[in-house]
């Protein structure tokens, strides 16, 4: 008879509110072809043991609920297939940068008021382009372009968790929000862009970042932070046209 | 002065620094290496009125960028206005105690 294939995940252990001290835990399970990480949590969960904590929601990479890190990498546990790691020993931690609720259950208060701080909305001074047929706003493919990658952001705060500036400046807003503050600044239906510059033009703003690109490795949509904010940065430093359209200066950099 | 200027000057000192270390490399080059740092042509390169003004502006250029750069991280390492504000006014002292002995020097060592 042919031996089953198995699979330790050890997993650190935290209570704040119980212990002083995290350890790590291992559980040995059955290798199941297609399981994912967040499959293996509730295989855990429903046979091992009822007590880890873990979060998710959507199980398909959208609600952005299960990012942990995941042998080192910041990764969602749904979006990661047990076969992608390729190892006999798994190991899960919650995400750096954030304070731990329990278990792999990372608080994210912090991180949605940065995101929030940059006013991730349009912003409109009139209602004078507005079609009065359809009642919408107006806008073109092209214009869609310059700022879709970025909308495609599910929040799920792995680029904060892999960003260095993050781990030492708590003021520093992360790559989420400021490549959101560039998705609404350059949205053409947008007026709020010097309301935005003023919020990420500080000393704990956009230029701490340090470029390190991390943000845009891990994050699990496809979308590249770093360019949002090297993209805010050359505007920000742009002398000739400081009214310039920010979207335009997106158009000649590709 | 908003975070956009300093940071602009930071990146055209870094520039201007490239080019000024380029020249002052280069007056090591124009004779021996070893004799280019003899006492007595160090000297006559200080009464070179227009290399010594590249050292002066590199001295400027170094301080400005070194110390804004040190100050970058120590914003960094912690935060807070009254670190800031400390951080800030320790930059700008630095900053012109470096210069100005810098400048002591070079002048002094021009009028020798």
């Amino acid at each position: 008879m042919e031996k089953e294939e198995k699979v330790r995940i050890k997993v650190l252990r935290f209570n704040p509110s119980k212990e002083r001290k995290a350890s790590y835990e291992s559980y040995e399970l059955p290798y199941i072809k297609g399981f994912t990480i967040l499959d293996s949590l509730l295989y855990i969960k429903e046979n091992l043991d009822h007590s880890l904590a873990i979060r998710y929601s959507c199980r398909m990479a959208i609600c952005g609920s299960c990012g942990m890190l995941i042998n080192g990498l910041p990764r969602l546990a749904c979006y990661t297939q047990l076969s992608d790691v390729k190892r006999k020993e798994i190991v899960l931690e919650p995400l750096p940068n954030f304070p731990i609720i329990r278990d792999l259950v990372s608080d994210f208060e912090g991180f949605f008021e940065h995101h929030k701080s940059l006013k991730p909305y349009l912003i409109r001074k009139g209602e004078e382009d507005i079609d009065e047929n359809k009642r919408e706003y107006i806008q073109h493919i092209e214009d869609l372009e310059k700022y879709l990658q970025f909308s495609v952001c599910i929040k799920c705060g792995l680029c904060y968790a892999s960003c260095p500036v993050a781990s030492t400046d708590e003021l520093f807003p992360g790559p989420q929000a400021l490549s959101q503050a560039y998705r609404y600044i350059a949205d053409n239906r947008d007026n709020g862009l010097e309301e935005r510059l003023k919020l990420i033009d500080n000393p704990h703003g956009i230029w701490r970042c340090h470029f390190a690109g991390s943000c845009s490795k891990v994050c699990p949509k496809g979308v590249d932070p770093a360019l949002g904010i090297q993209l805010l940065r050359r505007y920000l430093m742009s002398l000739r046209k400081p009214k310039k359209k920010l979207a335009e200066v997106y158009r000649r950099a590709y | 002065m908003v975070e956009r200027k300093i940071m602009l000057l930071h990146y055209y000192t870094g520039i201007a620094i490239i080019a000024l270390v380029s020249i002052h490399i280069a007056m090591r080059l124009i004779m021996p290496f070893s004799e280019s740092l003899e006492f007595s042509n160090v000297l006559n390169n200080y009464k070179n009125l227009p290399y010594t003004i590249s050292l002066e502006l590199l001295l400027i250029t170094v301080a400005i960028h070194g110390f804004n750069g040190v100050r970058i991280i120590l914003l960094e390492f912690k935060q807070g206005k009254a670190w800031e504000s400390f951080v800030k006014f320790l930059t700008l002292i630095l900053i012109l105690i470096v210069v100005a002995w810098g400048t002591r020097t070079i002048v002094l060592t021009n009028l020798m």
